[in-house]
């Protein structure tokens, strides 16, 4: 019981301090849509110091003044691919989780549904091939050899 | 036939995968280019670190190659790169200072500690310019050339390898 207490305390503890590490600012909004919206734009933007990181969980100073970026934009009523674009004027592609579908990108967007579907080329061949080699009809001397085969089975 | 080559093709693809990721195990992750390259250098409005009654804007960074180097007092890797801007600067080479997010009495004491390459500091306590530029960290340099266009880029401490194998040489192509 006490060992549980203890275990409890210091996961306890780990929460507090990891939701105390995240920069978090206390933000006024017009209406619970911006806020989603402030949400939605920071947990999609990545840190560009710290590599694998959202701009809503990371406390180095570039996330900061991305956030406070976002916040500026939305108050002035800028839509969602407009703020995107601002962002990655200044911090390249690379702060998008979500890579957009360009000339660059195909081969990204584009491999896993090229290999669903070489899967889909291979299960479908395999399935003929087995369906041909069960199909194929038993030679004369075959049926004769199975017959006899099971015969004996059947007289022993 | 058909069998044989199927059986040929997956050793293939698996060595045609494996090559592709091999060659990005070796890249440096923290790489990459400025999003500004080739393009222009982002208007601003900003005084100087040495005189807040001094205004500068973007016309600052035309006429002339021009190497612009992002800093901070708080900056250990700008102390260290210190030496090798003052040889830059010793080679005519136009220098000018971005003092990033820090205070003009901060800034002033570097200056007068480790050296002033520059011709002109731009003051950017807020960082806003730098936020323009696509500056994460400092020291950050950006090479600009005559017509105010960003045309090289150099991320973090500038090692006296780094200026000869690839800084003089930036500086050589775009004169």
């Amino acid at each position: 019981m006490a060992l549980i207490r203890l275990m409890l305390t210091i996961a306890l503890l780990a929460l507090a301090s990891s939701v105390m590490a995240a920069g978090i600012e206390i933000r006024e909004f017009d209406d619970p849509v911006t806020e989603q919206r402030y949400r939605d734009l920071t947990a999609s933007m990545r840190c560009p110091l710290c590599e694998n990181q959202a701009i809503d969980d990371s406390d180095a100073p570039i996330s900061g003044d991305m956030r406070e970026r976002v916040y500026q934009l939305l108050q002035d009523g800028q839509s969602d691919i407009e703020i995107v674009n601002h962002m990655v004027q200044r911090f390249g592609e690379y702060i998008l989780y979500n890579p957009r579908l360009e000339n660059r990108t195909y081969l990204l967007w584009g491999l896993p549904i090229a290999l669903v579907l070489l899967g889909v080329v291979v299960v479908v061949m395999m399935v003929r091939a087995r369906r041909n080699a069960s199909a194929k009809a038993l030679s004369a001397e075959e049926r004769a050899r199975l017959d006899a085969l099971i015969n004996r089975e059947r007289s022993s | 036939m058909t069998r044989r080559l199927l059986l040929l093709l997956l050793p293939i693809g698996f060595l045609g995968v494996a090559l592709f990721l091999y060659q990005g195990l070796g890249r440096d992750p923290s790489h990459r280019d400025s999003a500004l390259m080739a393009r222009q250098f982002p208007a601003f409005e900003a005084t100087t670190l040495r005189d807040e009654n001094r205004q500068v804007d973007q016309t600052l960074l035309t006429g002339d190659v021009t190497l612009v180097n992002v800093w901070g007092e708080w900056c250990p890797a700008c102390k260290q790169e210190m030496p090798q801007l003052l040889e830059l600067a010793d080679q005519g080479i136009r220098m000018v200072g971005i003092n990033y997010r820090d205070t003009r009495e901060k800034g002033l004491e570097f200056l007068s500690e480790f050296g002033d390459p520059f011709d002109v500091n731009v003051f950017d306590p807020e960082g806003s310019l730098g936020f323009d530029l696509g500056v994460y960290g400092a020291p950050e340099t950006f090479l600009v050339d005559a017509n105010g266009v960003i045309r090289y880029h150099h991320k973090g401490y500038v090692s006296p390898e780094d200026v000869r194998e690839r800084i003089l040489p930036e500086v050589e192509k775009w004169r």
